[in-house]
């Protein structure tokens, strides 16, 4: 982000077809009202099931002694990796000064709002004692890990928060006088949030200044949440969780994840709200390079966390490395590392692959490979304790989700999708002002 | 400040003359203000005790202990409360002054599994919720197997403790690690953290959860449990309080536990209830504790499996199917 905004972009007429093309898919539509119908039936569903494990407890799941942690905390990990993307798309490669990002930016951003708010959820989805919630702050003890996931979150979720508000502001300001076919409350809500925006240089300045220090201090929180994630497991003595590359493990994996999600948005909001001139062939080109090498870090990340107790096979970590590699879970395993991981490297080396269909087909996959990833990380390890699992009943052996448990998981996914939702179809998905100053600065310049 | 006057100087002791009258007269003031009030509040007090043993009270016939009938004004009566805050307060604390301690001879045990029921019994567990369980171990392909009781370790080093977000689970000064099901929010990080899979979670109601509704929470029981929390083996504080054995402990017929004060470096058997020197038992039976490479310094020691008082038999699998 340039530091100085050149507000001449205001008068061009470019503007006019800009924020025309962006601001034409906002508002109600039929497709959204069926789409959201149905988004909002199945949650309905999914709060039934979540009324039952309220009532009955948490005997409703599959989780039992041995395997306490299951469905849901793969599910947590899985949704704070995704939303590590703000950070990586707007903050690292923003910074870094890559043109290309602007138009992704919200994108991510809305990614990261929408994963890290209902995070906060999944966990208390899997707590025995939900209204119990309180005691956190209460009673919380700043030496437990919990505690300093909570705050960290908490942060995450606001910065993000700010750095999807702050750049929308101007937007909703040009976005007045042009909304004539948006409904009155959507025109009127834009005015209250446009807090009095006139597009002064004065404004742009303060603007890009506080912009850019949330952008610095986001990187630091997104580090944190994540590795913080990872100590969850990785401050326990069991195999397969004690390991000390267990924060770069999960925060390069949650790029992977979290660069698929964005892919899966793009390519709908173009194809959708026929987008293809600011969503170009170009960005998805740029995003399957992003994704080879985040794909390509996390590999190597996976070596270093096999390879290595693969060698020496001590005997706690043998039994769970077989699992993994040939027993219960290899399936799913051996499935996770090459459809998640090593097919998509492969495929989008070539160019051909980065095209919007192929890469929205193995971004798709990627991030199912990413949801079993989690899974992969949380379970197997429990299912073999230090001391034998003896004298309990069969079914507290081996730890099989149950249909409620899954529906539960399955609602946090669709509150996610909503959000993305309502997001991406009530306020302007591109950034009108800084695509319309960017167009107006190449212009000038060709002219000079 | 009139510790330091003593030493003043003095320039400083026409000022602390000062001080001393004002403080007097203040004194003197406020003495006469209280003896008024003194006055007042005996005035009224005496006549409300005057109205309280007036005749015409209600009177409510009540049923003493050793059986006769009594009558007893009705206002006079109060519920007998156990009192929660104490026992919330004391069970926080511990025993001051002891370091309990475990001693299991792995070379007497048989399965009888009299310790997990007598544990089941006190603290209103299913017969496949364990406190305390009797595992089948076997180091090596071709080593003898043998009975192992496990309770919770009470680690001196607990990774449970360390990693619980809301103080739930504590270490008190005797050593002994509690669960308050008060305080716990039910996230479960204390059983992926304990290396000894001591303890469990209420995934359902307890098993009494009806008839032990509305008593009081006996923290050092860990009695009434309830739904969504974590419950452990406590070291059956509540019986070392009244100066007895845990309930596993007393339950064995076969002699397998000691149970003592490491700062009296003493164990007492729960069956033959001998009393033996504590250093002297690990000593001479080269006693061990249970994963000690960990580094979380159980409070519960083993005797090794040798020269066994019986014969391994592992018979069918005690464990009851829930139904």
């Amino acid at each position: 982000m340039a530091s100085e905004v050149n507000t001449g972009f205001l008068n061009d007429k470019k503007l006019d077809s800009i924020a025309a093309d962006i601001l034409r898919p906002v508002g109600i539509t039929q497709g959204f009202i069926v789409w959201m119908g149905f988004l909002g039936i199945s949650l309905l569903a999914c709060i039934y099931a979540y009324y039952l494990q309220w009532d009955k407890g948490l005997i409703v799941t599959g989780l039992r002694d041995y395997t306490s942690w299951g469905m849901y905390i793969a599910n947590f990990v899985f949704f704070v990796a995704t939303s590590l993307v703000g950070m990586l798309i707007s903050s690292v490669l923003g910074l870094i000064g890559f043109k290309w990002v602007k138009p992704i930016a919200r994108i991510a951003e809305i990614i990261a709002v929408a994963f890290a708010a209902i995070a906060g959820l999944v966990i208390v989805s899997d707590m025995g004692r939900p209204e119990r919630l309180p005691y956190v702050f209460l009673y919380g003890r700043i030496q437990s890990p919990i505690i300093w996931d909570v705050t960290v979150v908490t942060t995450y979720l606001v910065i993000s928060a700010l750095l999807y508000f702050l750049p929308l502001i101007p937007d909703l300001a040009i976005s007045k006088g042009r909304m004539g076919h948006t409904p009155k409350w959507l025109q009127k809500t834009y005015e209250v949030l446009s807090v009095n925006w006139i597009h002064t240089p004065q404004q742009y300045k303060i603007l890009l200044k506080a912009v850019r220090i949330m952008l610095i201090l986001i990187i630091p929180t997104a580090f944190a949440i994540h590795t913080v994630t990872s100590w969850l497991f990785a401050v326990t003595l069991r195999p397969g969780w004690d390991s000390s590359i267990f924060g770069p493990y999960f925060l390069t994996g949650a790029f992977v994840a979290g660069s698929a999600a964005v892919v899966i948005v793009m390519y709908f909001v173009r194809t959708n709200y026929k987008l293809d001139k600011y969503l170009t062939l170009h960005h998805f080109d740029m995003m399957g390079k992003l994704l080879v090498l985040v794909s390509i870090v996390y590999l190597y990340f996976n070596i270093n966390e096999y390879l290595v107790p693969g060698f020496k096979m001590k005997t706690a970590e043998a039994i769970h490395l077989k699992e993994l590699f040939v027993g219960d879970y290899a399936m799913m395993f051996w499935s996770v590392q090459l459809l998640g991981l090593i097919i998509p490297i492969i495929l989008l080396l070539f160019k051909v692959f980065r095209k919007p269909l192929s890469m929205l087909v193995i971004s798709i996959i990627m991030l199912i490979a990413a949801w079993f990833k989690r899974f992969i990380i949380v379970v197997p390890t429990q299912d073999h304790p230090f001391l034998p699992k003896q004298h309990v009943p069969d079914a507290w052996m081996v730890y099989h989700p149950t249909i409620v448990e899954s529906a539960i998981t399955i609602g946090t996914i669709i509150l996610a999708v909503i959000i993305i939702t309502i997001l991406v179809k009530f306020f302007p998905v591109i950034p009108i002002w800084e695509v319309a100053e960017e167009q107006h600065e190449t212009d000038s310049k060709t002219k000079e | 400040m009139s510790h330091n006057s003593n030493s003043t100087g003095h320039d400083h002791s026409g000022r602390e003359e000062d001080n001393q009258n004002s403080r007097r007269a203040f004194f003197k003031n406020f003495g006469l203000l209280g003896a008024v009030a003194a006055a007042g509040g005996a005035a009224i007090y005496s006549g409300y005790k005057y109205e309280e043993s007036k005749p015409g009270h209600d009177f409510v016939k009540v049923l003493t202990s050793d059986n006769r009938i009594v009558e007893v004004p009705r206002d006079q009566i109060k519920d007998i409360r156990v009192d929660v805050d104490k026992l919330q307060k004391q069970g926080r604390e511990g025993l001051k002054g002891h370091r309990f301690v475990m001693v299991i001879d792995l070379a007497k045990c048989r399965n009888a599994r009299k310790c997990i029921s007598a544990c089941q019994g006190a603290h209103h567990l299913r017969p496949y919720e364990y406190h305390i369980n009797t595992l089948v171990m076997q180091e090596s392909e071709h080593t003898a197997p043998y009975f192992m009781p496990k309770p919770c370790q009470h680690c001196d080093n607990p990774p449970c403790v360390a990693v619980c977000p809301v103080d739930a689970t504590f270490k008190r000064q005797d050593g002994i690690v509690l669960i308050d099901n008060e305080r716990c929010i039910g996230c479960r990080f204390c059983i992926a953290a304990c290396p000894y899979s001591a303890r469990l979670f209420h995934w359902e109601e307890p098993l009494m959860a009806e008839a032990d509704k509305g008593k009081p929470y006996n923290i050092e029981l860990n009695v009434p449990q309830r739904k969504g929390t974590i419950t452990k083996c406590l070291f059956s504080s509540d019986r070392l309080r009244e100066g007895k054995l845990p309930y596993c402990v007393s339950a064995c017929p076969n002699g397998v536990y000691y149970f003592g004060d490491e700062n009296q470096d003493a164990v007492t058997n729960g069956t033959t209830k001998e009393t033996f020197r504590l250093s002297e038992l690990l000593r001479v039976n080269a006693g061990y504790q249970l994963m000690a490479e960990l580094g979380t310094k159980p409070r519960v020691y083993y005797l090794p499996p040798k020269n066994r008082l019986f014969e391994f038999k592992d018979e069918k699998d005690p464990v009851q199917e829930p139904t």
